[in-house]
């Protein structure tokens, strides 16, 4: 089987990238096996996990669902641009402060997600964190501190 | 110009009972962290298996010619391969299967160069199946017709545990009231969120090195050892970061000597990673079962004796999950004085999937039965339901029927910490008394408590653990210890214990743990055991090194080793903190001296506790643990959910170690309990999986997971380290029946099946109301099972 494949070009985390994928190769495969970024993660393959989750054009979307050349002209941002230099992004100081973090398999998705959340909701409060990460499967910490770190970020902000 | 200035004087602080940290976290919030799934080794091939898709067959032929011959593959392994090596933990299963039992079995794998090429090559390979009559119920299993699955295994019958206590004749006889039911409970699998995996690679003097998910090192060579006719010794177990484990990851599954098998034959390395489809049908699952209970007591409210008969769906093959007998009995014998017990298990083989152990082990399905049990005596007596557990709850000091000693015990304490959080009695009368009233939504209050082991589980002959610890020249210590860290953060906990002792910053310690050429025994993380066993022996090694310590700087500043202390990187007198001298300078000072000394010290922590026997009396636990959840419910009577509003939770952990990790895993263990109780639920028809996936396989996620009141009840425990017991298994046992206890008081309803879902609940509901109607008694109850 000869897999037909195409090269891309897009924003990933800031900088500018080219890469030759197969048509039918997913973002989140890319991602992981083309571009060693592993942060991002494969739990379920079919959107209902969100581990996988990755920003596209400032949404978040399920990265397993997408085929990798629709990344082409747009701009991804993956768990490992978030932080800036040395400097933990706020999110994933106030994961680490809360003990949100076990084993930490749905933490990167988490992240993305509730960044996103927390840069589109002016008036973010507990039960709509809730709602917004209810795509996101965590097995280990049953969200209780995943929620308390998301909440002390927006209460921060204010 | 700036002078440091530097304080002379030091306080005494504890990290005991601090929040800490993980030291893990950062990389894990980054996606630095590689785990197991993420690994790639140079040259490494990608292993595929060929599942049956079908619960019972004969493997009439097998054609691998066409695979064998894709460009990209490296190598193909069937049944033949394998045949002798069997392995389990009564040798019943093999890698690769020639006779199919359940739809998972493994009848083919395909190493290649992608993971797109093993997955064609699986395609190409032709299997003739005759299938034959399956099994799909332990009821029938057992039937003297029913097909057999296993020569070797007359009657389908599986492990088998009895325990008896007592005359139970008489003590039926002198009881006023007797409850008597059949609970049934289902398969749920663990969904760690990190799929499947292995990595194997041999070297050129044969010796396998596996990259494994597993929680148990030790006897994880030991059990893979004959799936692959190899020596343990020549095993080398590497334990990268994993996504969860929850206890599914006790035992060897076929997709491991599967991936050293095709690593040897192919001599390259092999990874096989699961999907989350393969995942869902081959992971192992919790056990399911049939409990038949009885439970009496007298007029008084005492307990008179428990009698449990159990019936296991054993699956295809025996790994953990037939054993889980011997910690229901331990429930049944023990949660509340019951003075009488006669208990039975049977396990029969069936053509379903089969279980393994999973966080709670056997417990969260006891528990599910005595809860309610301890609820319908309570009603029947028309007692006050705290004073009723009260007046039957175990004291310090004493002794249940198989010998588990209740040295400290706080039952009584996590009851009335509980009741009163929640105001239960009063508001269990309240909604009793609305529960007639026309409003589509109905509130109930539930309460459930248990008994677990916390001081470990000596299942094996030794329930110890080794450790080793140095202190280096800078202060830094490193800690090697057999313990494993699944993200439960026992990392978290010894290292928080090691800076304790050593008076250094957590973050100046360093937990080796991951590769078992370097870590010593240990029996693996289950059974609640990490922190107090491998915690008490980090504990104990550190007071080593510690002593140590103040031995040389007692010949250095010649003061008594009894009146220093070490804190904050420092040796200071104990009394007034002044500081003495600096600690990595006292380090350098011991190294370079003429009689060179360095610190290095290692430990053997063997917990006070007997093994459990054949006659399954003994105090198999150095100490136990008791919990009481109380949940709020709110019943929609129209669809059947059941919101469950608020969990207070009242639990003995001896003495808080890690908090924030404590915090972490109580609210989590409430998470999957949540899950078990309500909407988790392997759907098989005929062994088969119809819902293999999270959009069908419903766990909880963040919008239902109530608001949590804990309360963590600090008594102590006079083995386990600071007093400490072990904690991470009780938050998932008791939820199941306060959340069943509450449906009844919100409907008048008793449900005995887990899980409560929506269709159950509105079965029930309409079943009661006909018997209402039907009945003359205006108080009819029903109970569904
Ligand atoms: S892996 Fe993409 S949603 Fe689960
Ligand atoms: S921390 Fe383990 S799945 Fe979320």
């Amino acid at each position: 089987m000869m897999s037909l494949k195409t090269q891309i070009n897009f924003k990933l985390n800031g900088q500018p990238v080219t890469v030759t994928v197969p048509v039918t190769m997913n973002t989140l495969t890319m991602l992981r096996d083309e571009l060693d970024l592993t942060g991002t993660k494969y739990a379920c393959g079919e959107g209902e996990c969100g581990a996988c989750t990755i920003r596209l054009d400032g949404k978040t979307i399920n990265s397993c669902l997408m085929y990798a050349v629709d990344c082409d002209g747009r701009e991804v941002v993956t768990i490992e641009g978030l932080k800036s230099g040395e400097t933990l992004h706020p999110l994933q100081q106030a994961f680490v402060d809360h003990g949100a973090i076990q084993c930490g398999f749905c933490i990167p998705g988490m992240i993305m997600q509730a960044d996103y959340l927390v840069e589109n909701n002016p008036d973010l409060d507990r039960a709509r964190i809730r709602r917004g990460l209810e795509g996101n499967i965590c097995r280990c910490t049953g969200y209780t501190k995943v929620l308390d770190a998301i909440t002390s970020v927006v209460e921060s902000r204010e | 110009m700036n002078k440091k200035t530097i304080a002379t004087h030091i306080e005494k602080t504890t990290l005991i009972g601090q929040r800490v940290r993980k030291p893990d976290a950062a990389d894990k919030s980054t996606g630095k962290t590689r785990y197991i799934n993420d690994l790639v080794l140079p040259q490494m091939l990608y292993g595929k298996i060929l599942h049956a898709g079908r619960p019972h067959a004969q493997i009439v032929s097998i054609d691998t010619t066409a695979a064998e011959q894709l460009p990209g593959v490296h190598g193909v392994l069937t049944g033949k391969d394998v045949a002798g090596l069997k392995f389990g933990f009564v040798r019943d299963n093999v890698a690769l299967k020639e006779t199919v039992r359940c739809e998972h079995d493994e009848v083919a794998a395909v190493a290649a160069e992608t993971e797109e090429i093993a997955s064609q090559a699986l395609g190409l390979i032709k299997v003739e199946y005759k299938d034959l009559p399956g099994v799909f119920s332990p009821e029938d299993g057992r039937r003297e017709d029913a097909p057999l699955i296993r020569g070797d295994f007359p009657g389908n019958k599986s492990l088998h545990f009895a325990f008896e206590h007592g005359d139970l004749t008489a003590a039926e006889a002198e009881s006023d009231i007797i409850v008597d039911n059949v609970f049934k409970v289902h398969h749920v699998t663990h969904c760690c969120m990190g799929t499947s995996c292995a990595i194997a690679d041999f070297d050129n003097n044969g010796k396998l090195t596996i990259y494994s998910q597993t929680q148990y090192p030790y006897n994880y060579k030991m059990d893979l050892a004959p799936a692959l006719g190899m020596h343990p010794g020549d095993i080398r177990v590497i334990q990268p970061p994993v996504g969860g484990a929850f206890g599914s990851k006790l035992d060897v599954y076929p997709y491991e000597p599967i991936a050293a098998l095709l690593a040897k034959k192919t001599g390259r390395p092999v990874k096989v990673l699961y999907t989350r489809e393969e995942e869902f049908k081959s992971a192992p699952t919790r056990q399911p079962a049939v409990i038949h209970m009885r439970t009496g007591c007298k007029k008084d409210g005492t307990l008179t004796f428990r009698s449990a008969d159990v019936l296991l769906d054993n699956g295809a093959y025996t790994s953990w999950g037939p054993t889980i007998p011997v910690v229901m009995m331990r429930t049944v014998s023990g949660h509340y004085r019951v003075p009488v017990i006669a208990y039975n298990a049977q396990a029969i083989y069936t053509n379903n999937p089969y279980a393994g152990s999973f966080r709670g082990y056997g417990n969260v399905q006891t528990t599910f039965a005595t809860a309610q049990q301890i609820d319908m005596l309570a009603e029947q007596l028309d007692m006050d339901p705290i004073e009723f557990r009260l007046m039957n709850a175990q004291k310090p000091g004493e002794r249940t029927p198989q010998q588990a000693f209740l040295r400290e015990c706080a039952l009584d304490k996590c009851l009335t910490t509980a009741a009163d959080a929640t105001d239960f009695v009063t508001r269990q009368k309240e909604y009793g008394l609305l529960r007639n009233s026309d409003s589509r939504y109905k509130k109930g209050i539930g309460i459930a408590s248990s008994i677990h082991n916390a001081g470990g589980a000596k299942i094996h002959k030794s329930d110890g653990c080794g450790t080793m610890l140095k202190v280096d020249d800078y202060a830094r210590a490193t800690l090697i210890t057999g313990a494993s860290e699944i993200g439960q953060g026992i990392d978290t906990v010894i290292s928080l214990i090691v800076a304790e002792e050593l008076g250094i910053p957590v973050e100046h310690v360093t937990l080796m743990n991951n590769d078992s050429d370097l870590a010593p025994w240990d029996v693996g993380v289950h059974a609640s055991r990490t922190t107090f066993i491998a915690g008490e022996g980090a504990r104990r090694a550190a007071v080593k090194a510690r002593q140590q310590i103040l031995n040389a700087a007692s010949t250095f500043a010649e003061i008594s080793a009894d009146e220093l202390d070490l804190r904050d990187g420092f040796v200071v007198r104990d009394k007034e903190g002044s500081i003495v001298i600096k600690l990595e300078k006292l380090l350098r000072q011991m190294h370079f001296q003429p009689e060179p000394e360095l610190v290095m010290v290692t430990d053997y922590y063997e917990p006070n506790s007997e093994p459990e026997g054949a006659d399954h009396i003994s105090n198999m636990s150095a100490a136990y643990s008791h919990a009481v959840h109380i949940a709020e419910i709110t019943v929609d009577t129209w669809t059947g959910e059941i919101k469950v509003d608020k969990i207070t939770s009242a639990q003995d952990v001896g003495r808080v170690i890690s908090r924030a990790g404590l915090e972490g895993q109580t609210e989590g263990g409430i998470a999957i309990g949540l899950g078990y109780a309500l909407t988790e639920d392997m759907q098989l028809e005929d062994g088969m999986l119809k819902n293999p996936c999270f959009r069908d396989y419903k766990v909880i996620t963040a919008p239902e997971m109530p608001e949590l009141d804990l309360h963590f009840i600090e008594d102590g425990c006079a083995e386990g380290p600071y007093g400490a017991k072990g904690a991470a298994e009780l938050p998932t046992i008791v939820i199941a029946p306060a959340i069943a206890n509450a449906f009844y008081n919100a409907t008048g309803v008793r449900i005995l099946s887990t899980p409560l879902s929506p269709e159950k609940v509105v079965r029930a509901l309409i079943l009661a109301q006909q018997a209402d109607v039907s009945s003359s008694d205006s108080m009819a109850t029903a109970a569904v099972s």
